[in-house]
């Protein structure tokens, strides 16, 4: 079986909101939900499948299906962190190719700016459980010093520099200028960048993406039925997603599951990177978006610095457009999860919906790639290839 | 390490004499009884190959593989990876030395740093500095 073909994105919402210090999380999540079926033309009632991940309040999809009052007989809620909305978009392919669903609805929602959460710089227990929890947490690994160490061993391997890592937060905020609803609206310099104060050496304040309230939702469909809506039809082409690890204690920092999941997705879908117009890259921070664009494929393992430098990634500008919304390093990072709003911005693009400013010209085949977790550690890794047809 | 608190992360039924090691300043490894290869974090199935382990002391040598200086922190600190003489890498702190100096690469050797109402941490030091 194959997903190439087998469901289209139909529906498409990211909340406007920013800051959200007087809504429920059940509510974002609502919120979000009809947004997007309404932008697909459907409604609740139309819903067979729901998918969520741990960011959605209860027990896996159990609460939300009961606020929503959904009638599905197909529900998903793997949780790869950051990751799990494309995973999710590939899983609801898959089961609508088996008939176990029609309508598929996914949702992403959370509010870690209104209750203060240090996302980046505390370190968390999680479950005690945890086989690892023992051996890591004592040592305050944080999402943002494991990623700054892939940092400092990619640049003792292949001499990356800080000022190449700068160019892709300048590039998301040319973006994020032309996108009302962004955090970071400012154009900012390399200089910028590499002068703002360090938070996890070599990681710097502005090598972070923001923190954000908000959500977002996508509604996948089985093709005749993308067909018989008003909207443009976005097909899923092909899939990927692989779970990297510390290897049993062989630690590799220098690459990330993107070099399996990215493969697998180019491979079902019968293209190749250079045929891609657009990529929506996962942007927790400079580094992850380098190491991401190596590992699918866009350049060879190691010249990511120089790929990236001199607004490569500026749509209009460069040879690969990203994140035209701004990204999380610039527009929003809702519940700390940002593949949800990778995915809706390649929709915008594809739909040739994305503000005039970014919008890629004749924009056709699209990557939408996201890790979660923590890319130092454990994380999940998903790989997207839409078309629109 | 003045200044940080440890945290203490409970420990699993098959670690305790991990930790009653490390109480006597000795680290220790598990080594796979079948394929012969050590892993990190220590398990009693081989995640190289399934096989069962065994507990062996390490010669607590290494080097440095990757490194981050945590500045947004109340005391900042070190976060490394270290590469063991064995062949296996853990996650650890650097303490004791010149944040700045600490680069991939450098020898290391292990000290164990004491935690309120928990067995001593493993953590490393350059060799310089001994």
């Amino acid at each position: 079986m194959t997903v190439r073909g087998a469901a289209c994105i139909v529906g498409a919402y990211e909340h406007p909101t920013r800051k959200a210090p007087d809504t429920s999380l059940a509510q974002l999540h609502a919120e979000v939900a009809l947004g997007a079926l309404a932008d697909a033309g459907l409604t609740l009632r139309d819903v067979d499948g729901y998918f969520c991940a741990g960011d959605a309040p209860g027990l896996g999809p159990l609460s939300m299906v009961d606020y929503l009052n959904l009638r599905v007989r197909h529900v998903d809620s793997t949780d790869v962190g950051g990751s799990s909305y494309l995973l999710h978009v590939s899983h609801a392919a898959q089961a609508i190719a088996a008939g176990k669903c029609d309508i598929a609805l996914i949702t992403l929602a959370g509010r870690p700016r209104s209750e203060g959460v240090a996302t980046g710089t505390t370190a968390r227990a999680g479950n005690p459980a945890q086989p690892d929890v023992q051996w890591e947490y004592p040592y305050g690994p944080t999402i943002a010093n494991m990623y700054a160490m892939c940092a400092t061993r990619h640049m003792h391997e292949f001499g990356t520099t800080s000022e190449q890592l700068a160019w892709i937060k300048v590039a998301a905020s040319h973006h994020a200028q032309h996108n009302p609803h962004a955090m970071l609206r400012d154009v900012v310099t390399v200089e910028d960048v590499v002068n703002s104060p360090l938070v996890a050496a070599p990681l710097h304040r502005l090598d972070c993406c923001v923190i954000s309230d908000g959500g977002g939702a996508l509604v996948v469909a089985r093709p005749e039925i993308a067909r018989s809506l008003k909207r443009p039809v976005v097909m899923l082409r092909g899939a990927g997603e692989a779970v990297k690890g510390q290897m049993g204690g062989d630690v590799d920092l220098t690459f990330t599951g993107a070099r399996w999941s990215g493969p697998r997705a180019f491979a079902e879908a019968g293209v190749t990177p250079a045929d891609i117009r657009y990529a929506s890259i996962y942007d927790s921070f400079t580094i992850t978006v380098l190491m991401q664009l190596e590992d699918l494929g866009f350049c060879e393992k190691g010249q990511g610095g120089r790929f990236v430098a001199d607004g490569n990634l500026i749509s209009g500008v460069g040879r690969l457009p990203f994140n035209t919304d701004g990204g999380g390093l610039c527009n929003n990072h809702p519940s700390n999860r940002g593949g949800m709003t990778k995915v809706i911005e390649a929709v915008r693009q594809l739909r040739g919906e994305a503000h005039p400013a970014v919008q890629v010209k004749d924009c056709a085949l699209a990557l939408a790639h996201g890790t979660g977790g923590s890319l130092g550690t454990r994380h999940g890794s998903a790989t997207l290839i839409l078309e629109r047809m | 390490m003045a200044g940080r608190s440890i945290p203490f992360s409970p420990a699993s039924p098959d670690s305790a004499p991990f930790w009653q090691a490390a109480g006597e300043g000795r680290l220790l490894l598990r080594r796979c009884e079948a394929c012969k290869r050590v892993h990190w974090y220590p398990r009693p199935i081989c995640p190289h190959c399934g096989g069962a382990t065994a507990w062996e002391e390490a010669s607590g040598r290494g080097t440095i593989y990757s490194h981050s200086v945590m500045r947004r922190a109340p005391e900042p600190y070190a976060i490394a990876y270290v590469r063991l003489e064995e062949g296996t890498t853990m996650m650890t702190n650097i303490v004791d030395c010149d944040f700045d100096a600490i680069h991939v690469g450098q020898p290391v050797r292990v000290v164990f740093v004491p935690r309120d109402g928990a067995p001593p941490m493993p953590m490393f030091t350059p060799e310089a500095a001994a």
